[in-house]
C-alpha cells in the first residue's frame, strides 16, 4: 500500500496540504507545541516529502497524537494549508491499518471509542452525566460530584429535561431516532472504525499482557486511560536533550 | 481610502445574521455542564424577543467530540449532520441556530467541503436517504447561538436591569472575553468579526455597559483539545493552556471571563480551582477565583433573572463576587436547593480556595 496515495483519497489532507514552505508559523500558533515535544511544521514537511517510510514513522508514532485539533493554524498559514486536518488524515489513516497502537497516547483511542464513540450511537449524546464520573473526573471538583449525586434534582432546577420525553436539555432520544444513527454508521462505515479499533487494540493488550477477561479488556483500557510515560512535553524533551 | 473602499474591506468581517424563524441544535457539553443557559437562551428569544425558535426532540449529537478525537469518520459525521438538517427541512425551517462551537464549525466545514467537492453532497444525499429514507435541503442561515444574542444585544440593553457597572465606584466592570476556537478561527467569514476582529462578545459587553480588557493571550485556546482532556493521561495538557491564559489576564483584574463555547467556560470555570489545589494559586483580585460566565448567562443577569434559575450554582468558581458588584440581590440559602426550593445538600466546597459557604 502506498501511504501518500492513501492519505491522498482523504479529502480533509486534499484541503489541509496544499504546498507547505516550512516557515513554521503553525507550530509558533499551536497550543500542543507549546506543550508537548511537537511540531505540525515538521508533520507537514514529511508528508509533502512522500517519503513513504518517513510517513509510515508518522503513523506509528506518539507524535500524531499531540494535536488538541483546535485549528488555531488553519487562521496563521500564508500558503493556506491546515495542518490540523492533516492530522486528521494521518489519524484516521493510522486506525485504518492498526497502527495507532504502536504509540502510548495512539492506543487511548479504544478508550474514547468505548466512551464518546459509544455514547454517540446508543445514547445520542457525545458525553452524558452519568457518565462524568467524579473518579475519573477529578477536575470537576466538589460541585461536580454534587451534580453527579444529586443529578435529577439538580438538571430539573435549571429547567433540563434529563431522561424525560420531548424536547429540552438532556432529554431521552426516542428509539427511533438512535436506530437511525445505527444505521448511519452502519452505512457510511462508523462501525467499520469501531471494528478496527477493537481489533488491533485487543491484538496489542495481548501481547501486552493483558486478557480478556469477563468485562472485555477493561483492566487494558483502565491502562491506556491512565498511564502517561511523561516523556512527551517539551519540558522532559528539553531536559533530557541537555544531558 | 476612500469610504467606499472600506465598505468593501470591511464586509468580509461582517455576517449576515437571520432574524426570526430557528431551528435550534443543542451542545452536548452545554446540556450537561450549562444546561440553564441553552433555557436562557430560549426564554430570551421567545419571552423577551418574541422570536419563534424550534426544537425537535430527535435531533441528536452531530457527533462532533467523536469526529474530533478521530473515532468518527467523516463521511459518518457528514450524515449525521445531513439528518439534522432533513429534520429542519421537515419542520418547514431554513435558518440554523447552534448552541454548540464545535457543532458550528463541524456545520460550517461539511457545507464548505460540499460546495467545494459536490460529488460528497451527493453521496451524504445517498448514505441518508439509504439509513433514514430522509432528504434535506441545506440550511440558508447558519448562525452560533452567541450571534443571536448579539444581533439582539440592544433589544437586551434596553430592557436591562443590571447594567454591567461596578455598582461600588460606579465604573464598568472589566471583562474579558474568550471565543472558541472553532467559531472563527477555520473560516473567518462564518464569525462577526472574522478571527482578526471577533466582535460577538465584545458588542454584548459594550452594547450592556462593560469595557472589555485586551490581554497577551486573549486568542489562545483554552486547552480542551478533545482527546487531550477525554483521556485522563492527556487532561496536564489542557490545564497548562488554561493556565497560561489566567497567568496572562491576571494582571488586568479582570471581573469576569465571558464565553462564546461550551468547553472553555467549563474549563476555565475548573481549571480555576484544580490549580488552587495543585499550586495554591487562586485568581481573581479578592483571592476568590474569576467568575465565568456563558453570554446567556451574563444576559440572564443583565435582564434581572434569578442567577439559580441561570444554573450560576453549576459553577465550581463562585460567581457571588459578580453579583454583588453588579449590585444583584440573591438568596445564598437556595443556592443549592433542587426544583421548588427542595433542599439535596450541598458541595463539600464551593470556590477556588477554602471559602465555605
Amino acid at each position: 500500500m502506498e501511504l501518500y496515495l492513501e492519505l491522498s483519497k482523504d479529502i480533509r489532507f486534499a484541503e489541509g496540504l496544499k504546498s507547505c514552505m516550512n516557515c513554521g508559523i503553525c507550530t509558533a500558533i499551536c497550543p500542543a507545541a507549546e506543550f508537548y515535544d511537537y511540531g505540525p511544521r515538521i508533520i507537514a514537511g514529511i508528508v509533502q516529502s512522500k517519503d513513504e517510510k518517513r510517513i509510515e514513522e508518522l503513523l506509528k508514532s506518539e507524535t500524531i497524537w499531540y494535536c488538541g485539533e483546535c485549528m488555531s493554524c488553519k487562521t496563521r498559514c500564508p500558503r493556506g494549508n491546515t495542518p490540523g486536518l492533516i492530522i486528521m488524515a494521518l489519524r484516521s489513516l493510522s486506525q485504518e491499518l492498526g497502527f495507532f497502537t504502536e504509540s502510548e497516547k495512539g492506543r487511548q483511542q479504544l478508550a474514547i471509542k468505548r466512551t464518546v464513540g459509544e455514547n454517540v450511537v446508543y445514547k445520542g449524546y457525545c458525553v452524558l452525566p452519568e457518565s462524568l464520573i467524579p473518579e475519573l473526573h477529578p477536575e470537576l471538583g466538589p460541585v461536580g460530584e454534587w451534580i453527579y449525586e444529586n443529578s435529577e434534582e439538580v438538571y430539573k432546577r435549571v429547567g433540563a429535561n434529563y431522561k424525560g420525553d420531548g424536547e429540552g436539555a438532556l432529554r431521552k432520544i426516542p428509539q427511533e431516532s438512535l436506530d437511525e444513527i445505527y444505521r448511519i454508521f452502519e452505512i457510511t462505515g462508523g462501525f467499520d472504525r469501531f471494528d478496527k479499533i477493537e481489533h488491533f487494540s485487543k491484538i496489542k493488550a495481548e501481547t501486552m499482557g493483558f486478557s480478556e477477561g469477563e468485562d472485555d479488556y477493561s483492566d487494558y483500557v483502565n491502562h491506556i486511560f491512565t498511564t502517561n510515560n511523561g516523556k512527551h512535553n517539551r519540558q522532559y524533551f528539553h531536559s533530557h536533550a541537555k544531558l | 481610502m476612500k469610504r467606499e473602499g472600506k465598505i468593501q474591506v470591511w464586509k468580509d468581517y461582517q455576517k449576515e445574521i437571520a432574524d426570526d424563524h430557528y431551528f435550534y441544535v443543542r451542545s452536548c457539553i452545554r446540556q450537561n455542564f450549562f444546561p440553564g443557559s441553552e433555557q436562557t437562551f430560549l426564554r430570551i428569544l421567545r419571552s423577551e424577543l418574541g422570536k419563534d425558535i424550534y426544537e425537535n426532540p430527535h435531533h441528536t449529537t452531530c457527533s462532533g467530540i467523536g469526529y474530533h478525537s478521530d473515532v468518527v469518520p467523516f463521511d459518518t459525521i457528514q450524515t449525521i449532520v445531513a439528518r439534522q438538517f432533513a429534520l429542519m427541512t421537515e419542520a418547514g425551517y431554513k435558518n440554523l441556530a447552534v448552541s454548540c462551537i464545535t457543532s458550528f464549525g463541524i456545520y460550517g466545514e461539511i457545507i464548505e467541503t460540499w460546495k467545494e467537492f459536490p460529488d460528497e453532497l451527493e453521496k451524504i444525499r445517498n448514505y441518508l436517504k439509504k439509513a433514514t429514507g430522509r432528504e434535506f435541503e441545506i440550511p440558508q442561515n447558519v448562525a452560533h447561538a452567541s450571534d443571536i444574542v448579539y444581533k439582539f444585544r440592544e433589544d437586551i440593553a434596553n430592557k436591562q436591569k443590571f447594567p454591567l457597572i461596578n455598582q461600588q465606584t460606579g465604573k464598568p466592570l472589566k471583562i474579558v472575553e474568550h471565543i472558541g476556537c472553532h467559531y472563527s478561527k477555520m473560516f473567518p467569514d462564518k464569525g462577526v468579526g472574522g478571527a482578526e476582529f471577533p466582535n460577538v462578545l465584545v458588542g454584548m459587553i459594550e452594547s450592556w455597559g462593560g469595557e472589555v480588557v485586551d490581554y497577551p493571550e486573549r486568542r489562545h485556546c483554552c486547552g480542551f483539545g478533545f482527546r487531550q482532556y477525554l483521556v485522563m493521561s492527556n487532561r496536564g495538557y489542557s490545564v497548562s493552556n488554561s493556565r497560561k491564559k489566567f497567568e496572562s489576564m491576571e494582571p488586568y483584574k479582570p471581573d469576569a471571563i465571558l464565553c462564546n463555547c461550551p468547553g472553555c467556560p467549563m474549563f476555565m470555570d475548573r481549571w480555576q480551582y484544580v490549580i488552587e489545589e495543585m499550586e495554591g494559586k487562586t485568581y481573581g483580585e479578592s483571592g476568590q477565583g474569576i467568575p465565568v460566565l456563558t453570554y446567556e448567562e451574563l444576559a440572564g443577569l443583565v435582564l434581572g433573572y434569578d442567577p439559580w434559575d441561570l444554573g450560576l450554582q453549576m459553577h465550581q468558581t463562585n460567581c457571588e463576587p459578580l453579583l454583588d458588584k453588579m449590585g444583584i440581590q440573591y438568596d445564598a440559602s437556595l443556592k443549592y436547593a433542587g426544583k421548588d426550593g427542595k433542599l439535596i445538600g450541598k458541595p463539600m466546597m464551593v470556590g477556588c480556595g477554602d471559602l465555605e459557604m
